[in-house]
């Protein structure tokens, strides 16, 4: 069976709080996430019923909490399997961080109940207490239902719905055009049959950009500032975050560490992390800090890319341009306090928002603030539109566009259209998941609805 | 003054296409077995379209052959035009339909049904049937008692049948023939869950009274394929049928004397099939729509009567005559048959497992319309696994199941049985979710391996399957080692099929991997090409082209079939399920599904509710050890 995890104490504020992971690669998952301090031994060298003290830390290795890991080897666990509880400081929040870095070392998300289940399947507990586990489990489920049933009158129930009916209808299209080829059916044309396919692609990656949204708005966007030495990263990092916290100075290169914080602008959070400058330097330390900080470029859902306007361009500049030229980012004209040796409508032939600052006299902050929810798209957020809020959702709603996706690429091929449907009900059955209905049977209900068909 | 007749293993009631399937696949597997029908005349009847096949109804008709039954074998040899529907729209979709020669194939079927050992058929209305001591009995009007171990009902529309025709209405079979009405009586006194459905059947008229100058013409196709695996006769078009249309006169004629439909007056209690609607029905739920197909089909070679597909009413008929007059090339027609409705008893079929015996009835089965479907081939698919499992009870033999990955059969079963039906129920293609896989072409390799097992596909023939089976493999083999080099050759083929030039070699495979390309256009470069059977090559090129599809239905199937391995007990006691929601414990109560994958296909039955069911099981299981 798989591993499994989940936060299994009450979500409350306050106290600690425990995730437990079940399953044989317990152990292998928690030492992906656990740094022990009071041990030099690994997890996967601890004992049964043995603890050990440390920190966790995110797949990108970043420091979340204090902990105290407990092993529990198989058979002698609450599961029966092998178990690690990882007690932490608690917050919903960080246990939620916490549990997401467990997903990504491997576990998936336990169901309603499971543990128990487990527990009763391998016999750790008896008949009686199976039975209190099977209301458990019963409860949960109205629970949910209770819950689903909320979802159902909000607004993403709402948009979703919208976007199935179209795939519905253009199921059932194609299956009476199919079924009944006798009947004067028409043939759907490509045109519409595309047509109909991108727009729900289209409010597919809407919906899904909502996700993003709602997570720059909740736990922030990774944000990089990039530019080449001494054109005033730090101290733009310094004007957004308003207070000392990246150390500015006029010699080159010390910047090293990357130092991570995060602030708000407007709606949005913004995860920043300065970086030493991308000048290729002969210097190792200041290596090591530029690799790093080309990792985060890399990785980073916005990029402030720094220029200064008091100096020509040069190389290094040109090769940031070009190596953010499919990015999000926002180019910054600074040190407008010096006087200028150059344009800014120079940047503002890249494509891109260009922000004039003066990092240094605090002055185009406001503009700043502006062009980042302009390119988040957090400036009209609004949390009573639709919006995905749970894993869950953006994983139906992936598969389903990536269904979507595969039907219009099987569109283009020309392969048959039995296929492209196939793909269609796969999208479909996706987006049923959310709402706990069956594709088949909803189709066939719309042929009969929509089409005069039989003899 | 009652008497005993005969003991048999097996008696089916009906020899339509059900019980036809459902009679010779038990005599074939060994069992004494006897068929009664009200009238001998009419064996394997088509009271409505003279035709087989259709769309995902001809994936039926092959399956039923790949297993081993007869109704390709008689479709082939009574056929007098053949198509293949859906051509262009991908192979998953491909669906042969052929008009048939009605009598011609009632008298081939009577005479498969006389001369095969261990059956016996019989002229005789079964008015009574109950079960005393472990074993059926069934009463005949001449007052006969049989009995029997095992029942198959495949009653059809006969069934306390009756007949509606504008206000005029009177119990009746089909046809004119007679109805099974004390047999319906017999059947509600024992305790089964009863519905009446109806269905319709449109006006027969001569074809000599025709104006066909005024029709489109509808040809076979040229190039014909036989519905058996293993054809036993050249088929070849003998007619053509045609079209016409409604128009708005039709419309107005039927607008203005709805009020003289049985139906719209609220006379018919049963429940009609809404893929089949009367052209009344059409007309007043599409009313945007400006005219309605209709399709000129003769009825076979030495009859003038001709089949008006589309115009099933239950009007008046003086009406049915103003409407059909209406239409252009039919303004003369000289009806022979009025058009009617027909309402009839049937089963709730969440009444019956999966292997078409009753939950409630030991060695009762039930089979085709008497089951809630409706279709010569649905009932005939039916017919066969009730006939295998009733054989299979006698022999002591576990049940077959087939799943809903490994045939329509299995689908329209499974879709019986778990989710019932509220109205006729008709096959369709877009009721299987493996479709891709669930082809037409490819029944044999899913389904001839069954027949083999069971012992209704002989030796012979499997050997025959088991090469073919080879020729696939290697043939598959073949085109992945072999390599095509650059060419003017190839690239002309290729850009003039408006795809991409070679740049350089690539093997054989690559190419048939093109939606463009198939075995055909790339004949003038693969110039070391084994003679094979068509089927051999049609098979290796579907599987590469739509290999990835394939593939993810494959990995579905999979997943599947894990649920359905777990078993679970007739005698579950879902009441006393601790943690079961009411629902879910009623639903699985009635329905009994035999696993844990059918159980999670009830409406109503929750991922929750299966998660205790398992628990339940695996508690069962430990009690057990």
């Amino acid at each position: 069976m798989k591993t499994i995890a989940a936060i299994s104490t009450a979500p409350a504020v306050g106290g600690i709080g425990v995730i437990r992971i079940s399953g044989e690669e317990a152990i292998a998952v928690a030492q992906k996430v656990f740094r022990a301090v009071s041990t030099t031994k690994s997890l996967a060298q601890m004992q049964g019923y043995t603890a050990a003290y440390g920190f966790v830390q995110s797949a990108g290795g970043q420091k979340l909490d204090e902990c105290v890991a407990l092993v529990f080897r198989a058979p002698h666990s609450y599961t029966g399997e092998d178990v690690v509880e990882l007690s932490c400081h608690g917050g919903l929040f960080l246990l939620k961080k916490v549990l997401e870095a467990v997903f990504a070392a491997g576990a998936i998300p336990a169901e309603a109940g499971e543990f128990t289940k487990r527990a009763f399947l391998n016999k750790k507990i008896d008949l009686t207490e199976a039975e209190a586990v099977a209301s458990i489990i019963a409860a949960q489920s109205e629970a949910s239902a209770a819950a689903a049933l909320s979802a159902k009158e909000g607004a993403l129930f709402q948009k979703i719905s919208e976007i199935n009916e179209s795939l519905v209808s253009l199921s059932a299209h194609l299956a009476a055009w199919t079924d009944y080829p006798e009947d004067d059916i028409e043939a759907l044309a490509q045109e519409e049959l595309e047509a109909v396919l991108r727009s729900a692609i289209e409010e597919c990656e809407a919906l899904l950009a909502t996700f993003e949204v709602s997570q720059i708005v909740s736990e922030g966007v990774d944000t990089a500032i990039l530019g080449r030495t001494n054109v005033g990263k730090s101290s733009l990092m310094n004007l957004i975050c308003g207070e000392q916290k990246s150390i500015v100075t006029d010699i080159e290169g010390t910047t090293r560490d990357v130092v991570e914080t995060s602030v708000r602008m407007g709606n949005a959070v913004l995860k920043l992390a300065d970086t030493a400058g991308l000048r290729e330097s002969e210097d190792t330390i200041e290596q090591i800090g530029i690799s790093l900080s080309k990792k985060k470029a890399e990785s980073a859902g916005l990029i402030l890319a720094v220029f200064d306007c008091s100096k020509s361009l040069g190389e290094e500049d040109f090769a940031l341009l070009q190596a953010i030229k499919n990015k999000r980012a926002i180019l910054i004209y600074n040190k407008t306090d010096l006087s200028a040796v150059w344009e800014p409508d120079f940047l503002a032939d890249y494509g891109k928002p260009v922000v004039t600052v003066s990092a240094k006299s605090r002055a185009g902050y406001e503009a700043l603030v502006n062009a980042v929810e302009e390119a988040l798209g957090t400036k009209d957020f609004n949390p009573y539109a639709p919006l995905l809020a749970t894993e869950r959702q953006k994983q139906c709603l992936g598969t389903a566009l990536s269904c979507l996706r595969e039907a219009l690429a099987a569109l283009h091929s020309g392969l048959t259209l039995d296929a492209v449907n196939v793909s269609l009900d796969a999208a479909i059955s996706a987006f049923l998941e959310l709402t706990g209905e069956r594709a088949t049977e909803k189709i066939t209900q719309e042929i009969f609805k929509h089409f005069c068909v039989g003899k | 003054m009652e008497y005993f007749a005969k003991h048999y293993d097996i008696a089916v009631i009906g020899a339509g296409h059900a019980g036809i399937e459902a009679s010779l696949a038990a005599a074939r597997l060994g069992c004494r077995t006897a068929v009664f029908t009200i009238n001998l005349d009419w064996v394997g009847n088509m009271p409505c379209n003279p035709s087989i096949g259709g769309t995902s109804k001809g994936h039926l008709v092959r399956e039923i052959d790949a297993l081993g039954g007869e109704m390709g074998l008689a479709a082939d040899a009574t056929l007098i035009q053949s198509r293949m529907l859906n051509l262009g729209k991908g192979p998953a979709v491909h669906s042969l339909r052929a008009q048939i020669d009605r009598k011609d194939y009632s008298r081939y079927m009577k005479h498969v049904l006389e001369t095969q050992d261990n059956l016996e058929i019989m002229q005789a209305e079964i008015i009574d049937l109950y079960r005393r001591e472990d074993k059926w009995f069934l009463k005949t009007k001449l007052e006969a008692l049989y009995s029997a171990d095992c029942v198959i009902l495949a009653t059809g529309t006969f069934l306390s049948g009756r007949i509606y025709v504008g206000d005029v209405s009177y119990e009746s079979g089909p046809d004119g023939m007679f109805p099974a009405k004390e047999l319906g009586t017999a059947i509600r006194k024992l305790g089964v869950p009863i519905r009446r459905f109806k269905t319709g059947t449109p006006s027969r008229v001569n074809r000599r009274s025709l104006d066909f100058s005024k029709m489109e013409e509808q040809k076979g196709d040229e190039h014909l394929v036989n519905f058996s695996f293993t054809p036993q006769t050249e088929i070849t078009n003998k007619i053509s049928c045609h079209i016409v249309y409604t128009n708005e006169t039709t419309k107005q004629i039927i607008l203005d004397n709805l009020d003289r439909s049985p139906m719209y007056a609220g006379k018919i209690e049963g429940k009609g099939p809404r893929y089949c609607p009367s052209i009344e029905d059409k007309i007043v739920r599409f009313s945007e729509k400006e005219r309605h197909q209709i399709f000129i089909e003769p009825c076979g070679l030495d009859t003038e009567e001709i089949y008006l597909q589309g115009l099933s009413s239950s009007l008046p008929e003086d009406v049915q005559a103003d409407f059909i007059h209406s239409i252009e090339g039919l303004e003369h027609a000289q009806v022979m048959r009025t058009a009617y409705a027909i309402e009839y008893d049937c089963v709730d079929p969440l009444a019956l497992k999966a292997s078409l015996e009753f939950l409630d009835y030991e060695g009762l089965f039930g089979a085709g319309q008497f089951n809630g479907s409706s279709g010569y081939e649905e009932a005939a698919a039916q017919g066969l696994v009730a006939g295998i499992n009733a054989a299979h009870k006698i022999l002591g033999k576990e049940p077959l199941v087939l799943d809903r990955a490994s045939s329509y059969i299995g689908t329209l079963i499974d879709d019986l049985v778990t989710k019932g039906c509220t109205d006729p129920y008709r096959m369709m293609t877009s009721r299987s979710e493996y479709r891709l896989i669930l082809r037409q072409d490819n029944a044999d390799m899913r389904l001839t391996p069954i027949g083999y097992q069971i012992g209704l596909i002989g030796e012979a023939r499997y050997n025959a399957f088991l090469e073919k089976q080879a020729q696939i493999a290697a043939e598959r083999k073949r085109v992945e080692k072999t390599s095509i080099p650059l060419s003017d050759e190839i690239n002309a083929i290729l850009v003039s099929h408006e795809t991409s030039p070679l740049k350089k070699g690539c093997k054989l495979v690559e190419l048939l991997k093109r939606p463009t390309i198939g075995y055909a256009e790339l004949s003038p470069v693969d110039t070391d090409r084994p003679a094979l059977p068509a089927e051999v090559f049609e098979q290796v090129e579907i599987a590469i082209k739509y290999e990835g599809y394939i593939k993810r239905q494959e990995a579905q199937i999979k997943e599947m079939r894990r649920l359905e391995k777990k078993v679970i007990p007739e005698t579950a006691d879902y009441e006393a399920i601790t943690g079961l929601r009411l629902e879910a414990a009623e639903k699985l109560a009635k329905i009994r599904p035999q696993n844990v994958g059918q159980a999670s296909r009830i409406s109503g039955v929750t991922p929750a509710d299966i998660s205790v069911l398992l628990i339940w099981l695996a508690k069962s299981g430990e009690e057990n050890d």
